[in-house]
């Protein structure tokens, strides 16, 4: 459905976006995910039509994104960061008016209109002028103004921005529910969003794809290092020594004793290794009391940061 | 078609929900019906003065009382376009760009020269609305001078104002679509449109230079139609003018595209 082919934006020295090319198939959500500058904005930004790419090509719904731009503006819903919105419009009068400009038929405008009210869930706020919403409601109409044309792809720039949970939740719903008839790119730079709600990730970082994968893949591929936390009613140094002791620890942080004589670890043991039996083994033999003993899978919040911070490094060794 | 009109629609929704619609249109009025008092006022106690000199002196004198008060109101009513228009078309684009709706708009399936002409129709209608009201001012007049005026010599002054404000706002749009900040787009179209003026009193000098000012002048255009002529080569001049600013915003617009930083 969307072909992206070496997308590069140069703001003069600056390269905002540098060879980006992904595919994302129908019905598919494609999870956009980066630190703040990375260049999601602006990849979303050429693939929507509103600014065109130094070099490379993108293909949306078959059509060229600068080349037949209006066709593919007629295929895509777009939800910019901040959402377009005329605030001295009531929500329905606004909701039509992107309607007209969207070339919804006529006959087809009410309903499309009341179908993108419900969708967004502000059916009762719908006679209300946009300037008196909160920012929570602002984000849904600029939500439902990207539904409104039945878009086959919607792109929205961090969707979930400015909600509370409540509605965080609400929209990732609605965005699952759309998955399937619709093909969607939402940008985020929250973690827990992409594993929730995307079939695949793209991380982007300084205008470079780091990766690409679902987010179980890229779970599983630091899985090899796993984490284990412990709380044990030991004195620090012995514990130390024991814990480094066993076969396949690869770090070992111990933490000191607490006025009730527990001590919490961390260890970190080596790629394919499962170590846990072995300490609780260990720390039994020796009479210690085990209080607490789990393993912690790396979570994308790592990943992330991993494959971020390495990029940072390695760039600064280019220095 | 249905694109223009939606945004034909949208902004003429904006100029009636926003104060700016009744502040511009009411004070415009206000200035127009009190100098159209004004004038009619003297123009009738000239005319009366002079009926007394001709009886004393025997020397029986026409004078053309709505003539001199219709020339006289369309000169103040390009005056007052002057300073109205640029508040009408100062936040055309700069606010669209302020707000991101122009996000919308451009990655919306309309062309540029649909969202262009559907703003500067909308407030070219604004201007026609804010008219209207001045020509119950004239009729009033009309309905009561003996002889009546030809009508035409009304009509001809409507669509020199029509016409001169359709080439200001085309002009002030081309300005907004510049910046983001309403303020600066209303000073320098104010700036500019001062300079339009300004050049009509070049049209006496001398030679080729004051012949090529003559042609360049809005306001030596406007003076025939206020005069009841309705020239060609005016009505092609305003029209040049307005096509050049419409085509140049229109390339504006799609230029934001490429400089956006």
């Amino acid at each position: 459905m969307i072909e992206v082919q070496d997308l590069t934006k140069t703001y003069g020295p600056v390269t905002a976006v540098d060879h980006v090319s992904f595919t994302v198939n129908r019905g598919e959500i494609l999870g956009f995910l980066g630190p703040n500058g990375a260049g999601k904005t602006t990849t979303m930004r050429m693939l929507t039509g509103y600014m065109p790419a130094t070099s490379g090509t993108a293909r949306i719904a078959g059509f060229d994104v600068f080349n037949d731009s209006l066709d593919v503006r007629r295929h895509i819903g777009y939800l910019p960061e901040v959402p377009p919105l005329y605030t001295d419009m009531s929500v329905e009068t606004y909701l039509d008016f992107v309607a007209r400009i969207k070339s919804v038929p006529p006959e087809k405008r009410a309903e499309r209109v009341a179908d993108a009210l419900v969708k967004a869930n502000i059916v009762d706020k719908r006679t209300e002028l946009i300037k008196r919403l909160s920012r929570g409601y602002k984000q849904r109409v600029g939500l439902a103004q990207a539904l409104v044309h039945d878009p086959d792809v919607i792109i929205l720039d961090e969707p979930t921005v400015g909600l509370d949970p409540k509605q965080i939740i609400e929209v990732r719903n609605l965005i699952k529910g759309l998955a399937g008839s619709h093909t969607i790119i939402l940008s985020t730079h929250i973690l827990p969003e992409v594993s929730m709600t995307c079939d695949r990730v793209v991380i982007i970082n300084k205008g470079k794809i780091v990766a690409v994968d679902t987010p179980q893949n890229l779970t599983a591929q630091l899985k090899g290092g796993q984490k284990i936390r412990l709380e044990v009613q030991a004195p620090q140094q012995p514990l130390q020594d024991l814990l480094t002791h066993i076969a396949g620890t690869s770090r070992v942080d111990v933490g000191t004793v607490r006025a009730d004589g527990h001590t919490t670890a961390t260890v970190e043991a080596a790629p394919g290794q499962d170590i846990r039996s072995q300490i609780a083994a260990r720390i039994v033999e020796k009479g210690w009391a085990l209080y607490e003993l789990h393993g912690i899978s790396l979570s994308l919040e790592d990943i992330f940061l991993e494959l971020t911070t390495e990029d940072a490094a390695h760039s600064k060794e280019l220095d | 078609m249905q694109n223009f009109y939606a945004i034909f629609r949208k902004e003429m929704g904006h100029y009636f929900v926003s104060p700016i619609a009744y502040v511009v249109v009411g004070l415009f009025l206000i200035l127009c019906a009190f100098f159209f008092n004004v004038y009619l006022t003297s123009a009738i106690q000239e005319s009366m003065t002079m009926e007394i000199q001709s009886m004393r002196f025997g020397m029986p004198q026409e004078f053309d009382v709505p003539g001199q008060v219709m020339r006289a109101f369309f000169g103040v009513l390009s005056l007052f376009t002057l300073f109205f228009l640029p508040m009408l078309t100062m936040g055309v684009y700069a606010e669209e760009r302020k707000r991101g709706t122009m996000e919308l708009l451009m990655t919306s399936p309309i062309t540029e020269a649909q969202i262009v002409l559907g703003k500067f129709f909308a407030s070219l209608s604004l201007f026609a609305i804010m008219l209207l009201p001045t020509a119950s001012y004239l009729a009033y007049m009309y309905f009561r001078s003996e002889p009546r005026p030809p009508w035409g010599m009304l009509l001809a002054g409507y669509v020199g104002v029509l016409l001169l404000g359709g080439s200001l706002l085309a002009l002030g749009s081309f300005i907004s679509s510049l910046t983001e900040n309403q303020l600066i787009a209303s000073v320098l179209t104010f700036a500019c449109f001062l300079m339009i003026w300004v050049l009509d009193l070049g049209r006496n000098a001398e030679g080729v230079a004051g012949t090529v000012l003559q042609y360049l002048s809005v306001i030596r255009h406007y003076d025939d139609f206020t005069r009841g002529i309705i020239d060609t080569s005016g009505l092609i001049y305003y029209a040049s003018f307005i096509c050049l600013f419409i085509f140049l915003t229109v390339r504006s617009v799609d230029s934001m595209r490429w400089r956006r930083a």
